[in-house]
């Protein structure tokens, strides 16, 4: 185990550094996609939390995005305020939502709490409809001040965030804390003999995982300029962020990232493909979950104990 | 004359709404299934439907059958291609199936979702009604399709109805529901119990999504709509009772035709949704759900 950790370590290193020296040789449109890609991989970590650990069916990833992204762009657009306390807004706006949401999560099991989660998201994106005068309804807002206006300036803000974000909730899933999330998601009435309080471990992983979404959601909107239903809240994208976990392998919070990010690329380069591209996307990880259910990276790391 | 109205209307959505939704919920049932490609197989029976009867020329009947055939083909490729792999996977541990099948046939769903925009197209497609001309009904003209379509829904419930009761093969399928062990000691084969659920689910959904292009219209992009309100419908009145189904798709179908007449049309789902929510916190099983 400790020489396993100490390889990840090592590649993980190795990869951020190679990451961040992307811009010298990608072109500012590469760099963009990569940039969009990074905040998508915070928002699956956030959501493999959830699911890999908690062991929480959540539909609605995009309700605590979605929450963060809005709170952090009207707060912008009507107020006038600075990005970081836009930013730090949306990061408890995003957790008065988690809270919210693991209120059901502790009575209902696997489908209805699903449910509850994807209706979330429906009524999130009515709501912003019908108060269109403040949330920009359908079109979207624009926000008045953005990160920067250099795309490598842009993107190591987001490699930067991807990276803090992964050590952060690497550790997390690591640490006794995140054992005792794995414990209570898999058998909560052993995990609660044993003597812990799944309860409190339950409403944590929510508040922390919402506290990663509506970071990263807001984030997103102050790199693109403009928040809208179709970016940030839309079933479609809370769809592509379970695609992206899955596809990456549950359980490994790094895993979530590569996928995402794969996710992203392949979306980009199918897109030749035209209408089919959604198309051949959705097919390859059918393909996955059929033939390697633990995910590319869990498919890696178990030959990697087998050897 | 806006009461009789919301009342007319209100009972013809709702009868489709409760045929999609049986389907659903036989299937989660019988083998413990929430197929998120539900709304895709409904599109697939429109659009091959629509297709047959307009751009072959075969005329709205033949095109009917042949649309609800296209939904049962649809159906068993869902189970064959996704469902029985993953439940039969080794290398899927038994507590994670259902997060495995509810991801797998929501990829599906946008698989066929997207294969089908390619092939015909994303445009709305609406079906020539099955019978034309208008009936007045205390006051109200209605089309007389808007009846046939709800007269042919509880026809079809009738007859699964007795299907289910009246019938070995029917009672098999409702004890698989209830103790899929005790079924196969008592010499039935649980595989080909599968096979005839999930026939006669692709004939219901196929039904209603043929029934809906020629009512509503239906356009690929509403595939995952379809899914979450057959989803929705089925968890308010309790995951895996028939009955229960079709009361929640009255509940739901009258809350949205009278919110769509009374409020404003842009709220059509709202009250609906907030209703769900309340009654998954006050009574998780939902109407008539049996735990």
């Amino acid at each position: 185990m400790a020489l396993l950790r100490s390889r990840i370590v090592w590649i993980g290193a190795a990869v951020v550094l190679i990451a961040a020296l992307l811009p010298f040789w990608l072109s500012a449109y590469l760099l963009g996609i990569l940039t969009a890609a990074y905040y998508f991989g915070v928002f699956a970590m956030a959501w493999d939390l959830l699911f890999g650990f908690a062991g929480e069916v959540n539909f609605g990833p995009t309700f605590l995005i979605g929450l963060g992204a809005y709170t952090a762009a009207i707060l912008n657009s009507t107020f006038g305020l600075p990005i970081p306390l836009c930013v730090i807004a949306a990061a408890f706006a995003a957790v008065a939502g988690g809270i919210l949401l693991a209120v059901p999560a502790l009575r209902l099991r696997g489908p209805y709490f699903g449910l509850v989660t994807l209706v979330a998201v429906l009524l999130l994106q009515n709501f912003v409809v019908i108060f269109a005068s403040v949330t920009g309804g359908e079109i979207g807002m624009t926000v008045p001040d953005v990160l920067s206006i250099d795309a490598s300036v842009n993107y190591w803000y987001a490699l930067a965030f991807l990276v803090v974000c992964a050590v952060l909730l690497y550790g997390l899933s690591r640490s006794a804390v995140g054992l005792i999330l794995q414990a209570s998601g898999q058998d909560a009435v052993g995990a609660a003999a044993l003597g812990f309080n799944v309860t409190k471990h339950k409403v944590a992983a929510f508040c922390v995982s919402a506290l990663f979404s509506g970071t990263a959601g807001a984030m997103l909107i102050f790199y693109m300029g403009t928040a809208s239903v179709d970016t940030v809240v839309d079933v479609a994208i809370a769809v592509q962020i379970i695609i992206a976990a899955v596809l990456g392998g549950r359980r490994t919070i790094l895993g979530a990232a590569l996928g995402a990010v794969f996710l992203i690329v392949a979306n980009e380069f199918l897109r030749p493909l035209g209408q089919l591209n959604t198309f051949v996307v959705a097919a390859i990880a059918l393909g996955v979950i059929l033939f390697f259910p633990d995910g590319l990276l869990g498919y890696a790391l178990h030959r990697g104990e087998r050897e | 004359m806006r009461a009789v109205q919301i009342l007319v209307d209100g009972f013809a959505i709702s009868s489709l709404y409760g045929l999609a939704a049986v389907g659903f919920t036989l299937i989660f049932g019988v083998s413990g299934v929430l197929n998120l490609a539900h709304g895709g197989i409904m599109v697939v029976a429109a659009i091959v439907g629509w297709a047959a009867a307009g751009e072959l020329g075969l005329g709205t009947y033949a095109g009917t059958l042949i649309g609800v055939a296209a939904g049962l083909a649809a159906a068993y490729a869902t189970y064959l291609i996704v469902v029985r792999p993953i439940q039969r996977s080794r290398a899927i541990r038994p507590e994670e199936t259902e997060i495995f099948v509810l991801t797998g046939t929501l990829l599906w769903g946008i698989m066929i979702q997207v294969g089908m925009a390619y092939l015909f197209s994303d445009n709305p497609i609406t079906m020539r009604p099955l019978i034309s001309g208008v009936v007045n009904v205390f006051g109200v003209r209605t089309p007389a399709n808007e009846i046939l379509i709800a007269v042919l829904a509880w026809a079809v419930i009738g007859l699964l109805w007795l299907l289910v009761n009246r019938t070995r093969t029917g009672k098999a399928l409702l004890g698989a529901s209830m103790n899929p062990r005790a079924v196969t000691l008592l010499g039935y084969e649980l595989t080909q119990l599968y096979l005839v659920a999930w026939g006669i689910y692709g004939i219901l959904a196929g039904m209603a999504g043929v029934l809906l292009a020629s009512f509503l219209g239906v356009s690929t992009t509403n595939a995952g709509q379809l899914t979450a309100s057959a989803f929705s419908i089925v968890v308010l009145g309790g995951l895996g009772s028939v009955s229960g189904s079709l009361i929640a798709a009255y509940v739901v179908g009258y809350l949205e035709t009278m919110t769509a007449y009374l409020i404003a049309p842009t709220l059509r789902p709202i009250p609906s949704l907030i209703l769900l929510v309340l009654v998954v916190y006050v009574r998780p099983q939902g109407l008539l759900g049996r735990r």
